[in-house]
């Protein structure tokens, strides 16, 4: 499905490129949140330039919600193949929301180490926050009704496209 | 009739046996023991999963490895671990294993783990626990009787899809003391239900359960014939203590026609893995060479069984109570 109202997620990507380029150290390491994230820091690190290494990051173990929904079908393997501790770090996410998955992924990094700083860049900033938490780099911001989801694909060309689904949890009437 | 295991929406509710899971739960907990193994090799070894959660580590029956394993598996999903030995305590005074549940449930407890010598006890626990609707409090058997155990069977899955990839061209040969295995029956119902290609059970005629063939398994008693191009060769514990009667002529004898020895296991593929579920004998069932050569996997299933625990305390945890 894709809505006429999104923005195109490639020419998205290269706009929040352009606001990293020169913004972000240049051994900064770019941690995608798994799987959206993931997808975007692997893009990104080609398009930077640079020394930047990249990491994904699943926080299923880290979430708020276990308790209330268990644990997610399928966790992915954290992986950062390098120091967390004294790194200066990008975490990447394609959609940010109530800034929970974010709080997830910084309290998991910790377990790794004590990083020298974290920033955090989103290709889309939808609004409604539930906690404190802001980016430093933005590719759009949006306003989405709160019955829906804002989805990130990849398509096998390696295509990246934004499409819009009800949110879990959503009345379907 | 509902697998007493799975909750109304078909999510795991206790682990109790492998004997009836579906496929899909196996494979789901194996493939989040997956992203578990790593945390072992972070600075910090923990998750906040079971944070406030207490699990009962109940040992009716001796283990130091099960016993350890589940510890730290809890401990690492940052649960509070209450450890109890009850073989030496309130049973000896009389007390019924029902009446135990009841005041660890007035603990609060949140999950049991059990391990017992009687088959069907964590059974029963699960069962008093649904009737008396407490639902939300899961039970997993870490052991009981000759019946099963479930997270030892797991983790011999994990360990071979680790190496091996996939069940569905393998051949996988259990070897030694099938008849007082509950590892070896846990592991059948795992390699079966997974589509394994052929699972083979190897020993003596007394060492192994009348109609095990009914498991869909092949029986030998030539150890050669049955290593004869296998994948993965298993080896059983010789439970001597287990043992009531003349099952056996003397280890030394067991060795000599059982024992699992680097010109034996040359009759298996080259690059065969050998798995024993510990505690091992030495000299009894296996050849230090070969406990200790190139093709044991023995010390890595250890490891791996912590992230198969971690696995399915989570997902025990997570699962919601019938509504």
């Amino acid at each position: 499905m894709t809505d006429a109202g999104l923005p195109n997620a490639e020419i998205t990507l290269g706009q929040l490129a352009d606001k990293m380029r020169g913004a972000v150290a240049f051994d900064a390491k770019l941690i995608g949140i798994h799987s959206g994230g993931a997808w975007l820091a692997e893009r990104l690190a080609k398009m930077l330039g640079g020394e930047h290494a990249v990491g994904f990051i699943d926080v299923s173990f880290y979430r708020d919600d276990y308790a209330k929904k268990g644990l997610r079908q399928k966790v992915a393997t954290t992986t950062l193949p390098f120091e967390v501790g004294g790194s200066r770090i990008v975490l990447v996410d394609d959609v940010l929301y109530t800034g929970r998955s974010v709080r997830a992924a910084i309290n998991e990094l910790f377990d790794y180490g004590r990083p020298e700083a974290i920033e955090l860049a989103v290709l889309i900033d939808r609004g409604g926050r539930e906690l404190p938490i802001e980016p430093t780099y933005v590719g759009a911001r949006l306003t989405v009704a709160r019955d829906l989801s804002i989805v990130l694909q990849r398509h096998p060309d390696g295509n990246l496209e934004l499409s819009v689904e009800p949110a879990e949890g959503a009345s379907r009437a | 009739m509902r697998n007493p295991q799975l909750n109304g929406d078909g999510e795991l509710q206790h682990l109790l046996t492998l004997e009836g899971l579906p496929p899909e739960i196996i494979a789901r907990i194996l493939d989040t023991a997956v992203p578990f193994v790593s945390i072992a090799e972070r600075d910090v070894k923990k998750v906040p999963l079971l944070r406030g959660k207490t699990v009962f580590n109940l040992f009716f029956e001796n283990s130091t490895r099960t016993r350890t394993t589940f510890e730290i598996a809890a401990k690492r999903l940052s649960a509070d671990v209450i450890n109890l030995n009850i073989g030496v305590s309130s049973t000896s005074k009389g007390e019924t294993l029902l009446d135990t549940i009841d005041n660890l449930v007035a603990m609060n407890a949140d999950v049991f783990v059990v391990r017992h010598g009687q088959s069907g006890a964590p059974h029963l626990i699960a069962q008093h626990l649904s009737a008396t609707d407490r639902a939300h409090i899961h039970v997993v058997n870490a052991g009981d009787g000759r019946h099963g155990h479930p997270t030892q069977g797991l983790l011999d899955l994990f360990t071979i899809r680790h190496y091996k990839r996939d069940f569905k061209d393998l051949t996988v040969a259990i070897v030694g003391d099938v008849l007082h295995s509950r590892v070896a029956r846990s592991l059948i119902q795992g390699l079966t239900t997974l589509g394994t290609a052929e699972v083979r059970v190897v020993g003596p005629q007394t060492l192994l359960p009348t109609a095990v063939e009914s498991m869909g398994v092949h029986v030998f008693h030539d150890m050669r014939a049955g290593l004869a191009g296998c994948d993965v060769v298993v080896m059983l514990r010789l439970q001597s203590e287990r043992m009531k009667g003349a099952l056996l002529p003397s280890a030394g004898e067991y060795f000599k026609h059982y024992g699992l020895t680097a010109d034996k296991l040359k009759l298996a593929k080259p690059d065969a893995i050998v798995m024993h579920p510990g505690p091992m004998n030495r000299g009894v069932e296996i050849d230090s060479a070969v406990a200790d050569g190139e093709h044991s996997v023995i010390l890595p299933q250890v490891t791996f069984g912590i992230a198969v625990r971690m696995a399915v305390m989570s997902i025990l945890a997570g699962s919601q109570p019938p509504a």
